[in-house]
């Protein structure tokens, strides 16, 4: 295979791991606004929280970002 | 992509570093370049935001004076939720750390201007920072202590292994994460702009099509509201997860 073609198609395939991160992100504030709206006077305390796991679930979206973000642009 | 249709709008281009005054000390590069002149004009929205707005403090807060507290009392509550109280002196740090990735988001939001966070150098270096802080605060009050942090009690002895070197990389991670995250957002973000604008440009190029150019149009103006809460999004998140790192510092026992 051409290699420029295999690193195109690679920096693609690392993309969708950026819709898996999207996956877990959309389900920690499905679930936090699922819960807040049962209890809405502890919504407020468990907010950040909500924010460190989604944060956490999208560094390792981002990985994947990396990943074709190197593909494309470090690697020749 | 409209970016390679059109080869005069380049979505990279924003992020280059020019120099404006050459300087070599020795075989280092201290040139004074534009992400240079954007750090001061960070620092200085800063100092004057917190100087000036809190230098008339008056009863019933003004504009400015209003901002300020807001800001110092977001981070200071951030800070006691999720340090506790004596993790309150490292609040200078961490408001440190919030307001200056705050306004280098929110500047680079202007346009034409420069975003300091989009360089993985400048986030870089806050990462190593905080990871920096953890690690030498950490072994300084618990001594080897701070390496129960690896070590999660109530985990039966088949498994320890296994979860200690889990825990190692998922530390080891921090600082990558950190600074990619925030590096890749303001990045990813700039880029869907310049796409976006790109667009707009192509089909008001290509004659009848032109029609049509309203709708990236608001797509951009869309994605600049969204940027706007990126840009505080992440400026939190960098700080609550600061604070959660300094966290296992002071209490390094699961």
């Amino acid at each position: 295979m051409d290699p420029v073609a295999a690193k195109y198609i690679g920096a693609g395939l690392a993309a969708i791991g950026m819709g898996a991160a999207a996956i877990g992100v959309g389900t920690i504030f499905g679930n936090f606004l699922s819960g807040a709206l049962r209890n809405p006077s502890a919504a407020d305390g468990q907010f950040g929280r909500a924010f460190i796991g989604a944060a956490l679930a999208e560094g390792l979206g981002i990985f994947a970002f990396l990943v074709a973000i190197l593909l494309l642009f470090v690697m020749k | 992509m409209a970016a390679e249709a059109e080869p005069t709008i380049d979505p990279i281009h924003q992020f280059n570093i020019t120099r404006y005054i050459d300087l070599h000390i020795g075989s280092f590069d201290v040139s004074f370049t534009n992400a240079a002149l954007f750090m001061l004009v960070v620092l200085a929205a800063i100092c004057f935001l917190m100087i000036y707005g809190t230098s008339r403090r008056s009863l019933v807060p003004g504009r400015l004076q209003a901002a300020a507290e807001m800001a110092y009392e977001f981070v200071a509550s951030t800070v006691r939720s999720s340090v506790g109280t004596e993790g309150m002196q490292f609040f200078p740090f961490v408001f440190s750390l919030f307001m200056f990735v705050l306004f280098a988001n929110l500047i680079g939001l202007i346009p034409y201007t420069f975003t300091v966070t989009s360089q993985i150098v400048v986030t870089g270096a806050l990462a190593l920072l905080v990871i920096g802080t953890v690690i030498v605060y950490g072994v300084y009050r618990n001594g080897a202590h701070f390496l129960n942090l690896f070590v999660p009690s109530g985990v039966s002895p088949v498994l320890l292994p296994f979860i200690v070197l889990i825990e190692i990389i998922s530390f080891l991670s921090r600082p990558l994460s950190l600074a990619v995250r925030l590096f890749a957002n303001m990045l990813a973000g700039h880029i869907t702009l310049k796409v976006f604008g790109g667009f707009v440009a192509a089909l008001l190029a290509a004659g009848g099509w032109a029609v049509l150019a309203p709708l990236p149009l608001a797509g951009t103006v869309v994605l600049t509201a969204f940027e706007l809460l990126v840009a505080f999004l992440q400026a939190y998140v960098f700080a609550i997860l600061t604070c959660v790192y300094l966290n296992d510092a002071l209490h390094p026992g699961h």
